[in-house]
């Protein structure tokens, strides 16, 4: 039943961004001032968003581990965690390559892409810690606890285009400023492209989540093997 | 600015957007292979314990 859903939702997330790639590229018209490279922003920004939201789910499923002490929330929060940091890596990837063309540098210590490298050294640390621990349940609480304190980040990236004026842009879209900063049909494509990466995401945090679990079952059909050895000793 | 100049900025524009693109797929590409593998490695782990147990099981029916 995993496996169909997991299908499911990869063969939606292909031909949702093949609509959005044609779209993206020969429908919509080149930007009057940056002209090509401004297409970036249809995987950039929902990149982000993407690794925001995952951000937040790992959070919930942490709090919810650390309330009910059941370890396949923890795997659940692990496995969102680890997708979410992959687009967040997109992201700042696709950003600097932009940043190139529009700023001439590939990089600035601004409040927004310093906050950006600061979660995902957070989150790269949150999966080291997930292999240099053993014990699950330490390794869950500890994990959950690195968590709710990689949020505390995320926070401050989403408000630090509000709150400093450096490099980065101000928001754009219009759940943020109320509409008249970037063009409908631009803000549109950005949803209808947040959208597909989500389903791609899910289809992601599946495979993961499946991989979580054979993890789990080894660890406990070893710890079974181990007794098993005891008393054949 | 002369025609010769835009086209060129274009073209060097035009690049950046498909390196851009480009490092988000190859970025995605990776982690979809380092997945595949992953589960191919735990899938084996999996089959290698559970022959481990049935084996030991076995030699312990055979003791008794």
């Amino acid at each position: 039943m995993r496996e169909k859903v997991i299908y499911g939702l990869a063969a939606a997330a292909a031909l949702f961004l093949a609509i959005n790639l044609y779209r993206i590229f020969l429908v919509l018209p080149d930007d009057a001032l940056q002209g090509p490279i401004y297409r970036i922003i249809f995987f950039h920004v929902p990149a982000a968003l993407t690794g925001f939201i995952g951000y937040f789910v790992a959070l919930a499923f942490s709090v919810w581990y650390l309330s009910s002490g059941k370890l396949k929330y923890d795997s659940l929060a692990a496995s969102v965690t680890e997708v979410a940091l992959i687009f967040s890596c997109v992201n700042i990837v696709m950003g600097s390559i932009w940043a190139r063309v529009i700023w001439g540098i590939w990089w600035t210590w601004d409040a927004r892409l310093t906050s950006t490298l600061i979660s995902i050294l957070i989150y790269s640390g949150y999966l080291m810690l997930r292999r240099a621990i053993d014990e699950p349940t330490q390794r869950a609480r500890l994990s959950a606890a690195l968590s709710i304190f990689g949020c505390l980040d995320v926070v401050i990236i989403w408000k630090s285009i509000e709150w400093f004026r450096t490099q980065h842009p101000a928001p754009v879209l219009s759940i943020r400023t109320g509409g008249g900063d970037i063009d409908p049909a631009m803000e549109h494509m950005i949803y209808y492209n947040l959208a597909a990466i989500l389903l791609l995401a899910a289809a992601l945090v599946l495979v993961r989540t499946r991989q979580e679990s054979m993890s789990r079952e080894i660890d406990s059909l070893r710890r079974m093997a181990n007794a098993v050895e005891r008393n054949v000793a | 600015m002369d025609p010769h100049t835009l086209t060129l900025m274009y073209a060097r524009n035009f690049a950046f957007m498909f390196y851009g693109f480009a490092a988000a797929w190859v970025i995605v590409a990776l982690y979809v292979i380092s997945l595949a593998r992953r589960g191919a490695r735990l899938k084996k782990e999996l089959d290698d314990v559970r022959r481990l147990i049935a084996s030991e099981a076995g030699e312990q029916d055979f003791r008794v």
